[in-house]
């Protein structure tokens, strides 16, 4: 359990002490994969099984090695079929592995609420690895321990996402879980990129690149997918990158000193993100994916069963 | 002998004659033979004690779907009938979009074969607008007018093409069908499965703007004022339909409107809070506190001339999936009494509105019999006690489906008798003699 949550699938769901208490069990973890022997016997026994419905490298190896490294068995079930395509239905396939008794389901799906129907139909808990555009609470949470290992504290923060928030369940994690911290949030973006009623969750929503970076803490870049040009959300990259893009320029022009930059990855260098600033000295990206493995750790520890104290010892 | 029911002691509420108070109605030979504080009580006749309840015409709904033929597992015309009468509807138009469409004569026939053989409501078919519901060519409205169609519709899917809506309402004058239009610009729709707001933004789901239905609402107004043609608008959801529509009665155009018990009580943050439900989904989707204001508003106010439920069957196959997967529609014969009853509780609407929405009005938009208790109109009444307490039990329903909003909910306000024609086919608690 993480505080009272069975399941780790909307951080919306998820209280400050809840948040804290991942973060707080993901600082010793992290210690645990910069030891020489990169073990503990913590989920000894216990297994993990993720389950993905959309393609996915990092996301996935982030929870296996995660499981592996707390010596939990781990089983990686990726189906490209769903129900929208007539194959077996989601709840059947839950629980079909169910059945094979795993402790924890990491599941990622196409449909926002795929994670929510599978916890209604199976005893084992679930964690969300990202569902449509609704969220991707892992991330949310590494976002977080992120910026928190390095500027010490989220509260009086302020933290700028830029880019299509309308389809990224990154930001709504984001959304849900820094103000919670005590951060302040902006948005930015073309104003097709911004989705309905996003400002009654709490932020400030943004047109100009340059108001909404200039004094923060830290900025996320949000990848640009490419087939969101035809939709037609934007003219061209080319506009996009010029408009929202962070560049060398930019940043060294209106990024506060010591200001991060964080981006969720896969980058679309030059669209979002010029190289020079993806690979400078703001840049926290890799960091990001490294504690994705310790949150992920914490995480699964918390819901199969263990229990923060021991894990500490 | 002949056939003589009795109807004591109810409040009768009858907004097509005026009539609001305790009254008897006698039915005879299938019709309403009297109304009056006293009558005669002949031997032989059965007498039903409605003290304490209401005695209205049987009500009317416009928009049904009784998936017969095709979707058997769904709905049948048998079902649906039933489901009809136990929620106090004498009478139901079922919408084309059957397996095939009901875009030929054979199909209306068979329909009204089974709705002859169950015995229960009356059952009007609603023929195609277009062949197939392609959105193409028109389909025979003559000869599906002739076998019984009342109305001609594509619902479900817009007709997306203004020449063909022009050409739809023209040709439909000839045989003065109304013209029943679900309202979507699908370029709007895109792939959205609710409505778009706050909640869909929160729940990451993609989202459909009332102006998808606004806009063609508006483009229907303009062509029923180039045809002179009867433009029905169903299931009107968003505030700017109920502004077009108050506009459009206002200059005096032939335009009715309906709308749901759902789109009357629920709201898109009912969809939020209930955990991705796709028993909550449905299309037009459930909208925003401010467009279901508006939408009762309207109905208050006679902009929206009816009620009618969309009843849409769909079994778990359909329904317990993802959101975005789950098919639109819930199921809506059995509670649209109780459920609308609750806005006159609260004040949002008048007892004899209700009653109207539910029945006169109906009949009038797509000029059916009934709707009325005035003498000589077909014996179709329901008794409906206001005051009953009961659960929606999904097992005990009398459709075949139970993808309903209020499944395992309390609700008050039941129909405890149903009659059609002067023949008891529904009295709660038991099966109709």
């Amino acid at each position: 359990m993480i505080g009272r949550q069975k399941h780790c699938i909307a951080l919306e769901d998820f209280s400050r002490e809840e948040i804290l208490q991942v973060l707080d069990l993901a600082v010793s973890m992290k210690e645990v994969l910069r030891r020489p022997i990169k073990k503990v016997p913590s989920l000894r026994g216990k297994s993990v099984v993720n389950l993905f419905f959309e393609a996915s490298t990092r996301t996935r190896s982030s929870f296996e090695i995660a499981a592996k490294t707390l010596s939990a068995d781990c089983l990686n079930w990726t189906s490209a079929s769903s129900s929208v395509t007539k194959g077996e239905t989601l709840i059947d396939t839950a629980r079909n592995l169910e059945a094979m008794r795993p402790d924890v389901l990491v599941i990622r799906h196409s449909a926002g609420g795929a994670p929510r129907l599978v916890a209604d139909h199976v005893g084992c808990a679930v964690v969300s690895a990202g569902d449509g555009a609704h969220e991707h609470p892992s991330q949310g949470l590494l976002d977080c321990f992120t910026v928190r290992e390095r500027l010490g504290t989220l509260e009086g923060k302020t933290l700028a996402i830029v880019g299509d928030v309308s389809h990224s369940r990154v930001a709504r994690s984001d959304l849900h879980a820094f103000p919670k911290l005590g951060a302040r949030v902006r948005l930015c973006g073309p104003p097709t990129m911004m989705p309905s009623g996003v400002e009654k969750l709490g932020c400030t929503v943004h047109t100009d690149l340059r108001a909404a970076v200039e004094g923060a803490d830290a900025v996320i870049m949000l990848r640009i997918q490419h087939e969101r040009i035809g939709d037609p959300l934007i003219p061209n990259t080319r506009e996009y990158s010029k408009l929202w893009g962070l560049n060398a320029r930019k940043a060294a022009d209106w990024l506060k000193p010591g200001a991060l930059v964080l981006h969720p990855g896969p980058i679309n260098r030059g669209v979002e993100l010029s190289p020079e600033v993806a690979d400078g000295p703001a840049s926290v990206i890799l960091d990001q994916v490294q504690n994705g493995v310790a949150v992920r750790m914490a995480i699964l520890y918390l819901l199969a069963g263990g229990d923060a104290a021991e894990a500490k010892a | 002998m002949s056939d003589v029911t009795i109807i004591e002691g109810g409040r009768v509420i009858d907004p097509a004659s005026g009539t609001d108070g305790v009254r008897a109605v006698v039915l005879k030979d299938g019709l309403v033979a009297d109304v009056a504080e006293r009558v005669e009580r002949p031997s032989g006749a059965r007498v039903v004690d409605a003290r304490g309840r209401w005695v209205t015409p049987g009500f009317i709904d416009l928009h049904v779907h009784l998936r017969e033929p095709g979707q058997e597992y769904k709905e049948t015309v048998a079902s649906g009938a039933r489901a009809a009468v136990a929620g106090g509807f004498t009478a139901v138009v079922c919408m084309p979009n059957t397996k095939p469409v009901n875009d030929t004569l054979a199909v209306t026939e068979l329909i009204l074969a089974r709705a002859a053989a169950a015995g229960l409501a009356r059952v009007y078919p609603c023929g195609c607008i277009s062949r197939g519901q392609a959105g193409e060519d028109l389909a025979e409205f003559g000869e599906l007018r002739a076998g019984g169609c009342v109305a001609v519709s594509d619902d479900g899917k817009p007709v997306m093409s203004p020449a063909l809506m022009r050409r739809a309402l023209e040709y439909a004058r000839a045989f003065s069908l109304p013209v029943a239009v679900h309202e979507e610009d699908l370029h709007l729709v895109g792939q959205g499965v609710m409505h778009e707001g706050a909640a869909s933004t929160r729940l990451g789901l993609k989202g459909i703007p009332g102006q998808a239905e606004e806009v063609m609402v508006l483009r229907d107004i303009a062509l029923a004022e180039l045809t002179g043609g009867r433009l029905h608008l169903q299931h009107v959801s968003a505030a700017g339909s109920v502004r077009a529509v108050r506009e459009a009665k206002r200059r005096g155009l032939q335009v009715t409107a309906e709308v749901t018990p759902h789109h009357l009580t629920l709201t898109d943050e009912d969809v939020a809070a209930s955990g991705y439900s796709t028993g909550l989904k449905m299309s037009p989707p459930l909208r925003s506190a401010e467009d279901v204001r508006a939408c009762v508003e309207g109905l208050a106010d006679g902009t929206i001339d009816c009620i009618a439920t969309d009843h849409a069957p769909h079994s778990s196959v359909e329904k317990d999936v993802e959101f975005d997967a789950a098919l639109n529609g819930v199921t809506g014969l059995e509670t649209a009494f109780p459920v609308c009853l609750a806005l006159v509780r609260r004040g949002a609407l008048g007892e004899r509105r209700l009653v109207e929405a539910l029945s006169a009005a109906p009949a009038r938009a797509f000029s059916l019999p009934g709707g009325t208790l005035a003498r000589g109109a077909p014996a179709d009444v329901a008794i409906l006690d206001p005051a009953a307490e009961w659960t929606f039990d999904a097992a005990a329903t009398h459709s075949r489906s139970s993808n309903s909003p209020w499944k395992g909910r309390r609700l008050t306000g039941r129909c405890t008798h149903t009659f059609v024609g002067g023949r008891l086919v529904h009295q709660a608690g038991g099966e109709a003699r």
